[in-house]
């Protein structure tokens, strides 16, 4: 880990960081993936983990229901655009992208 | 006179019955006692301005309703932590991203508190998107601790967490990742419990880690936990992840025999060697015994247990929730709601967005969660941290076959110092150490007060932490009450 490639993944992210920052970033990093990286010495040492569906019985599941019932149209138009920072009548306004 | 220091949810039910004081004198109490002490806590970013109508709504019930048909907690004034939605309310969580955005919707939690009646008296504060452990993350400054205003009241839900333990309200809920609520409880002399991972509907708040968030509530004393939790549990269609109780093959019916419930006695296991480890203090280790020896007393068998992954619980963590973090937080880029810092161009939008709104220690885990997830290391670190989830819920599951419960410090320390470990981040993150497996596994989990240590003079409250297999919150109320004498 460096600071060009914690600029590269500030840029991935989408995010400004300042030259300070990165600088600060790498050091604390370091110290962190040192930290967190002993779990990529887990399952190489030790037995696979279970994947036995039967023994998992954490019962999340996905919860799907019909398309149907639409509310009526336009009903949370006005409360939802009212929280963009730019608009244009019922648009989001944002800035050329082409 | 209402004695908010000591008054239970419990006993306000009663008082506003038996009509000893009005749903308004209560929440009017609650808002004298924030008026005199939250200025120096700091405690609520918002007292919302409709308190005492909602407590007026309260008293017309009172009146006009038989006692059978009051709601679970009519009158109740209660906190809600900042990233949870209440509509036509702010909803910050502690962001500057977020510090002008009017939630448009309420949580499903919200809805069923104020199905129930509670009066919503106003928003609490909290690390930035609940990255932290000591509120000190927070854009609008850190909350202090009630017992040392020099030290911090634990985190990410410090603010809700010392509402409580200050007298300010009676219940107030958190959400907790790694431990956002059971931390902050330990810290400030309050019970704070995590219900099993989907048995509180997270649709309206604001997300972490979705894999591991779960919100749940602060309250004086474990028959008032159960009380606040059994108003917002249950399934919800809105939460894909929510589950509800009904008995099946794979999940047998809850009334099903368990030790303690035969009438013989509920074993507690301890994991010995993972509290002996360093970095626990002195303090937390005499104050650990003592527990021990006070659950021996009430008759539970305790055994010693050996857990050989647990260690790795909090390496995972600090993996597994970055990256999710990286991904929940990629919506807040100016566009659609929250803060707008203009660029050059769209994309230098998002740049100037981002990296004026997020804190700190949100820029910090974005881009670390970049990293894990980044192709080249995301089978290293991502991968190798799910893996290491799979073996630590196997190792939990099966270890609950022989024990009801597990018992450990809440904390390796009392309530560290403002400022402390805030250059440190992993120092920090090391706090975590006992709480995090808890949402690792899904496991439900409450912290319980269990007495003080004295450093520098002053009285820190100290806490122990139960945790129970999946589904089986009953177990934890049941010895939590029986451990504080309720």
């Amino acid at each position: 880990m460096d600071k060009d490639e914690v600029m590269r993944l500030a840029g991935l992210a989408r995010i400004a960081v300042s030259d300070k920052e990165a600088e600060d970033l790498t050091r604390e990093f370091e110290s962190i993936l040192n930290y967190v990286g002993e779990v990529k010495n887990v399952t190489t040492n030790n037995q696979q983990p279970t994947t036995n569906s039967e023994k998992d019985d954490f019962p999340n599941r996905n919860k799907m229901r019909d398309d149907e019932n639409p509310h009526e149209s336009g009903l949370y138009t006005a409360e939802l655009l009212n929280e963009a920072p730019e608009r244009e009548g019922n648009y989001v306004k944002v800035k050329k992208i082409l | 006179m209402i004695n908010l220091q000591t008054l239970t949810i419990q006993e306000a039910r009663e008082g506003l019955k038996r009509k000893d004081f009005s749903a308004r004198e209560l929440t009017q109490a609650c808002l004298d006692v924030i008026e005199k002490k939250d200025k120096d806590i700091h405690a609520f970013l918002e007292i919302f301005e409709d308190a005492l109508t909602q407590a007026d709504e309260a008293d017309n019930k009172l009146k006009n309703l038989k006692t059978s048909e009051l709601p679970n907690l009519l009158g109740i004034p209660i906190a809600l932590k900042d990233n949870i939605l209440v509509k036509g309310k702010h909803a910050s969580a502690g962001s500057k991203i977020l510090e002008n955005y009017v939630a448009t919707y309420d949580s499903t939690a919200t809805k069923k508190l104020k199905e129930a009646g509670a009066v919503i008296v106003g928003r609490t504060n909290m690390d930035e998107f609940a990255m932290g452990s000591s509120t000190e993350n927070s854009a609008f400054g850190p909350t202090k601790n009630p017992f040392d205003t020099t030290r911090v009241p634990g985190g990410s839900s410090g603010g809700s967490a010392a509402a409580v333990a200050a007298g300010m309200v009676l219940g107030a809920f958190g959400s907790d990742t790694g431990g956002s609520i059971r931390q902050p409880a330990a810290f400030t002399g309050v019970v704070g419990f995590k219900p099993t991972y989907g048995r509180v509907s997270r649709f309206g708040l604001i997300a972490l880690g979705s894999s591991l968030d779960q919100i749940g509530p602060f309250a004086k004393t474990v028959t008032d936990a159960e009380i606040l939790y059994d108003a917002v549990k249950g399934e919800d269609l809105f939460d894909s992840t929510t589950i509800d109780l009904t008995p099946s093959a794979s999940h047998p019916p809850l009334s099903l025999p368990r030790r303690g419930e035969r009438g013989e006695v509920y074993v507690i296991g301890v994991p010995r060697k993972f509290i002996d480890s360093e970095g626990v203090s002195k303090e937390v280790k005499e104050n650990f015994e003592q527990t021990l020896e006070k659950f021996k007393k009430l008759g539970y068998k305790v055994q010693d247990i050996e857990l050989k992954y647990a260690k790795h619980s909090l390496a995972a963590y600090y993996i597994i929730m970055p990256a999710e973090a990286s991904s929940n937080l990629t919506r807040f880029d100016g566009v659609k709601y929250g803060l707008h810092v203009s660029g050059q161009d769209s994309i230098d939008d998002y740049f100037k967005t981002r990296g004026a709104g997020f804190g700190r220690e949100a820029r910090r885990r974005i881009i670390l969660g970049t990293y894990v997830l980044s192709s080249g290391y995301y089978d290293e670190y991502y991968g190798s941290a799910l893996k290491a989830k799979r073996l630590i819920t196997d190792e939990y599951r099966k270890t609950f076959e022989d024990v009801d419960i597990i018992l450990t410090p809440t904390t390796p320390t009392p309530a560290f110092k403002i400022g402390e470990k805030s250059s440190d981040p992993l120092s920090m993150y090391l706090a975590d150490i006992f709480t995090v497996t808890a949402n690792i596994v899904g496991l439900p989990s409450v912290s319980l007060p269990s007495g003080f240590a004295e450093l520098d003079g002053v009285r820190l409250p100290l806490g122990v932490e139960l945790t129970a297999d999946l589904r089986r919150e009953d177990i934890l109320f049941a010895v939590g009450k029986e451990f504080l004498g309720e």
